[in-house]
């Protein structure tokens, strides 16, 4: 590991000063994915920020619903009673992420800033656009099972890995930043993440310094708590990275969809909200028909490369069987 | 391989007592077996972490081979940490790059704690922070300021070992133990979080959730430990006995002098 400057932040604006002051700097929580990634050089950041001991660790009604802590760890998330209640989704897709110990240590901020897991951006001695603008992209022509099939560019095919986030978009939430000059801003869940384009290196919209305080959840998804279901399709059936996910939520009255979110994840350089899938649950009554149709209109933009052509019947059958759990159909 | 007299602790072998002579800037570091070998592999690449421990840093004046990797270097960015390991106060200095894992097995010679992966992958390093379970290898020593590191050495109270050992034992849950220390850690907590109605991937409502652990919710609880000997089976009794208190027979036993007697009879050994 390359050597790095270690500073404990005092107080949440310090902490971001200590990082606007060096552009090599880069704030520490979790660290599960940070710490792992400069093990294997692919971070080299020359000063870590610990904001680990701040105080943004509470989970706690807001105006607007719910706020979690950006420091509060998946663990304290997924089991808090507010949110097994009221957005049992999130909780779905947090324990299906990860290990017992990971969850233990993982942030909900940090959650939102892992990085994805493609094989040449982990790999050094391979180019990649993402780890070194430039360099060129190792998977397009490479080994690319595990890559995108949706929104990729030709610089970059990689996937934003997390669970916790694709159950965010479906539940409609913001993120919460504060920014250099110590104002804080929302930014809607969808516009977080970022498709790769042409800067690739950039996985998300924060500016250098940006702090993530917070993540909030409307009282409004609260109304979908009765008819959600997180679907987590894996090369094994615990602790590994999503081939397919699928976050499906619905409001259901007299068996007929009032509202839906479906939000594929694993298949984009963002978790994937599908507006089509959406418009063809609307006002439409529950049954298998009408979530074949939802799943097909969601891949009908898919491109998939030479070795994952698979993931697009696979998110397709994973959409129907999503939904299907979540109206409670089997 | 030389004669080493029985019951006498093994130090340096020739090879290590020769090279030590050869290099008299070892001298003095420590005269243990464990200590030459640390010290002897900080110029290598692959024990990396050790070049970082500041009071290891015997070798930093000496010469490089032509085209060797990498210098020795002295500990950079140097951070004091003071935290509490098995209820004993520890103030360190390290580098900034040393994570939990080194700092214990390497600075303060606490080897329970395994390296496996050094990724975050196998659970091998898994310890209890403040009473959870996480993994050292991914945890900076410089964060734990304040903070209440058990390990696997502190399990025990004295001569009683702590339930989820005793479990293991009787329950045959290891065959080479590299994983043990680990899997006993991370079990510890999977019991911890269960008290606390924690809910797990394949808890079929997580709206209400449970207390009372199956079989299927202890394999997905502790599926952050790899065992690459495949003691699975055993690591799920040892964990299901520990939880619910449910006894079940003990499969194996001790063999006793006459049976082992027999056995050196039959096949004509003097010893087995």
């Amino acid at each position: 590991m390359r050597p790095f400057e270690y500073v404990r932040a005092e107080n949440a604006g310090a902490g971001v000063d200590a990082v606007v002051g060096a552009p090599g700097a880069k704030f520490l929580a979790g660290g599960t994915n940070l710490v792992d990634l400069m093990k294997e050089d692919v971070e080299r950041p020359t000063r870590l920020v610990d904001i680990s001991h701040l105080p943004f660790h509470k989970i706690e009604r807001s105006r607007a619903g719910l706020s979690l802590g950006a420091l509060a760890t998946n663990t304290q998330t997924a089991n808090h009673p507010l949110i097994r209640e009221n957005y049992p989704l999130l909780t779905q897709a947090i324990v299906a992420g990860a290990s017992g110990q990971l969850r233990n240590m993982a942030t909900n901020g940090g959650n939102l800033l892992q990085r994805t897991r493609c094989n040449y951006f982990y790999d050094t001695a391979m180019p990649c656009n993402k780890r070194e603008p430039g360099s060129g992209c190792g998977a397009r022509e490479g080994l690319n099972k595990i890559h995108a099939i949706l929104g990729w560019s030709e610089g970059c095919v990689a996937t934003y890995p997390g669970d916790m986030a694709n159950a965010l978009y479906a539940l409609d939430a913001s993120v919460r930043v504060r920014g250099a000059g110590g104002k804080e801003r929302l930014i809607p869940i969808g516009d977080f993440h970022r498709l790769p384009g042409e800067e690739p290196h950039r996985d998300t919209v924060l500016g250098h310094g940006d702090l993530i305080v917070a993540i909030q959840l409307p009282v409004a998804s609260a109304e979908f708590a009765r008819h959600s279901y997180y679907l987590k399709v894996r090369d094994r059936s615990s602790y590994a990275f999503a081939l397919v996910a699928v976050a499906a939520a619905l409001r259901v009255e007299n068996g007929a969809i009032k509202d839906a979110r479906v939000v594929l994840g694993s298949v984009a350089h963002k978790p994937w909200r599908s507006a089509e899938a959406e418009v063809a649950l609307k006002g439409q009554r529950l049954g298998e028909a009408v979530f074949q149709q939802a799943a097909q209109a969601a891949l009908q933009q898919a491109r998939p490369l030479a070795h994952n052509a698979y993931k697009v019947e696979l998110a397709q059958r994973s959409i129907v069987r999503a939904l299907t759990r979540a109206a409670h159909l089997a | 391989m030389p004669h080493t007299p029985p019951n006498e602790p093994v130090e340096l072998n020739e090879d290590e007592a020769a090279l030590l002579e050869e290099m008299p800037t070892l001298d003095g570091v420590g005269q243990s077996r464990r200590d030459f070998m640390v010290t002897s592999a900080v110029g290598g690449i692959g024990l990396f972490a050790a070049n970082l421990l500041v009071q290891e840093s015997a070798l930093a004046h000496m010469p490089l081979a032509e085209g060797a990797a990498m210098a020795p270097i002295k500990a950079q960015n140097v951070v004091k940490v003071s935290l509490t390991i098995n209820g004993k106060p520890q103030s360190l200095e390290l580098d900034s790059r040393v994570v939990l894992l080194d700092a214990l097995r390497e600075r303060l010679g606490m080897t329970g704690t395994k390296k496996g992966c050094d990724q975050g992958q196998c659970g091998a390093c898994t310890v209890l922070i403040d009473g959870e379970r996480a993994l050292a290898c991914l945890t900076l020593a410089a964060t734990l300021e304040g903070r209440k590191v058990i390990t696997i050495e502190g399990l025990a109270e004295g001569d009683q070992l702590h339930p989820m050992q005793a479990a293991f034992i009787k329950h045959d849950a290891f065959q080479c133990g590299y994983c043990t220390p680990g899997q006993i850690c991370s079990a510890v907590g999977v019991l911890s979080e269960a008290r606390r109605g924690h809910v797990s991937h394949v808890t079929a409502d997580v709206g209400t959730g449970t207390t009372s652990l199956s079989n299927d919710e202890i394999r997905e609880r502790m599926s952050g430990n790899i065992c690459r000997c495949g003691a699975y089976p055993g690591i799920v009794a040892a964990v299901q006995e520990a939880h619910s208190g449910r006894q079940s027979a003990q499969t194996w036993q001790f063999a006793t002098e006459t049976q082992l007697a027999a056995v050196r009879k039959e096949t004509g050994h003097e010893t087995v």
